[in-house]
């Protein structure tokens, strides 16, 4: 499916993104989770052709990126972080624009608008333009766009972000039934929650690197399962492969302190946050 | 191809959305020149043998396609690629760059066509006398080209709006005033007139000046109009595949 191959990329002399590898396979519902700055950002704006890797390279089904390598970018849908959807075009404006771009047929353009509109639970705001829409409905009207000339690869660059809790899970369930449709995704995110909710496989992100990748079990496993919680000046994290070892460390403890299962959160603190005190 | 219809279906339903604003914002100030110069100066003066309401309606006519064609592109485009960014879903989508920038371009100078063609109407019913021609036309489409290809390439290089508005009024205000749209340049300098003779507008003002007097068309028109559009065509093309 998709392959990037140690790629970088330098604003001057700042690495936003240093020898990335990744190969992400068909059907495959991939999450980067990073911090603000970490990259995530870069590397869908390279995989869309949008920047030019400073080094490596990146193929999407033996196809090269290019801004001119059309049947490279056909095979790609993009929900970007900030609503870009024309303004002063309604709903169905923008997604016939969109099919026009892709090149499709007429007939096809309007069956998969009414379909899209039906999917997104849009076809109230068909004729409505787009800056007269909530957040929510925007976003799902990107979603709706992005999915118009049915994309190999979806990429979707922190979907949620500036939503409320309840249009994020109704995007989130979307998400969702996209993938049990087949589409191959791959989400950047900076809500650990998100990624562990959607994700089949998750790499993190820390200044530009990819540090780990693996299933939600993997990651809990490289780190440790189970992990002692306790504050001192600061809240740290000790990790470990059993309870039975957690509890004997712990009690040795004279705080207050939480044994449970490794989260997300807890092995994105300890893989990027470098002052956290590791075991 | 198909990128190109899809920019100007596009642009058809924002010109179809906003059509009396456009067409209102962009009469007020060759209007304002005809009633100023043409009808209240204009009637009791003579310029290179004709009234000077004859002399200036080319000129206004070369001056109002290029404000209007590069106007038509340089600001949404620059809006586009700078604060709705609006310009990616085109940069992503399968189409090649060239025919983003054919229909960016055609729509543009399409949009300066149409405010020239109402200048020429309102000028012909307020009585100057001009000869209208296919030749005459065609030669206004291309400064509409030549000028929409600019506005393309502006609005991919700019930094901010404030850039645009430094560009608008250093470059495109001066030439409104300095090639030949409302004076002959026979009285002038010979130095200042070869400066003013190569800038982008003064073959348009000339040439159509030309044509509506019945003169015959110079070659240096046209040549130097061509010349311009393939110049800014290529950096501008240059440019697409730069922008990020």
């Amino acid at each position: 499916m998709i392959v990037l191959d140690r790629v970088s990329k330098l604003h001057g002399s700042k690495v936003a993104v240093d020898h990335v590898s990744l190969h992400i396979k068909p059907g495959e519902f991939f999450g980067l989770l990073g911090p603000n700055g970490a990259g995530k950002t870069t590397i869908i704006r390279m995989i869309t052709a949008l920047t030019a890797p400073s080094a490596g390279q990146i193929t999407l089904n033996g196809h090269p990126v290019s801004r001119n390598n059309t049947a490279y970018k056909a095979q790609i849908g993009l929900v970007p972080q900030h609503i870009n959807l024309e303004p002063e075009l309604t709903v169905e404006e923008n997604l016939r624009l969109h099919g026009m771009l892709y090149n499709m047929r007429r007939d096809e353009i309007n069956r998969r608008i009414n379909e899209l509109l039906e999917f997104t639970e849009l076809k109230g705001e068909r004729h409505a333009p787009a800056n007269t829409l909530s957040g929510g409905m925007k976003r799902k009207v990107l979603i709706a766009r992005a999915l118009m000339h049915n994309p190999m690869l979806l990429l979707l660059d922190e979907p949620t972000v500036g939503l409320d809790v309840f249009s994020r899970r109704r995007v989130w369930d979307l998400i969702k039934s996209l993938h049990a449709r087949g589409i191959t995704i791959l989400l950047t995110t900076h809500y650990l929650e998100e990624a562990e909710h959607l994700c089949s496989r998750i790499g993190l992100l820390k200044k530009g690197r990819l540090i780990m990748t693996g299933s939600m079990e993997q990651l809990r496993d490289r780190v440790g399962p189970v992990v002692v919680a306790f504050s001192e000046d600061r809240t740290r994290l000790y990790f470990f492969r059993e309870q039975a070892e957690a509890l004997v460390f712990a009690s040795g403890l004279t705080k207050e302190f939480t044994i449970r299962q490794t989260s997300l959160e807890d092995v994105f603190v300890k893989m990027t946050e470098e002052s956290v005190e590791l075991n | 191809m198909n990128g190109m219809l899809a920019v100007l279906w596009r642009e058809y339903l924002f010109f179809k959305n906003r059509i009396w604003s456009i067409t209102g914002s962009s009469l007020v100030a060759p209007l304002l020149y005809l009633t100023a110069f043409g009808w209240g100066l204009g009637r009791a003066v003579n310029m290179a043998g004709v009234t000077y309401v004859d002399f200036i309606v080319p000129g206004i006519l070369a001056l109002s396609t290029m404000n209007a064609s590069f106007n038509a592109v340089s600001t949404p485009l620059s809006i586009a690629r700078l604060y709705d960014r609006t310009l990616e879903e085109y940069l992503v989508s399968p189409i090649t760059l060239f025919s983003f920038a054919a229909g960016k371009i055609l729509a543009g100078a399409l949009r300066g066509l149409y405010v020239g063609l109402i200048l020429l109407a309102v000028a012909f019913v307020f009585g100057a006398n001009f000869r209208l021609s296919g030749l005459f036309l065609l030669l206004a489409f291309l400064n509409c080209l030549v000028f929409a290809s600019l506005g393309f390439l502006v609005a991919l290089k700019v930094q901010s709006h404030p850039d645009m508005v430094r560009f608008n009024s250093f470059i495109i205000t001066p030439m409104i005033f300095l090639c030949g749209t409302f004076f002959s340049l026979e009285h002038l300098p010979t130095h200042i007139q070869l400066f003013i003779k190569a800038l982008p507008l003064t073959p348009a003002s000339q040439g159509l000046r030309s044509l509506a007097l019945g003169q015959e068309l110079s070659w240096y028109a046209p040549s130097l109009q061509l010349l311009y559009l393939a110049a800014f065509l290529t950096w501008g093309l240059w440019a697409s595949h730069k922008v990020e």
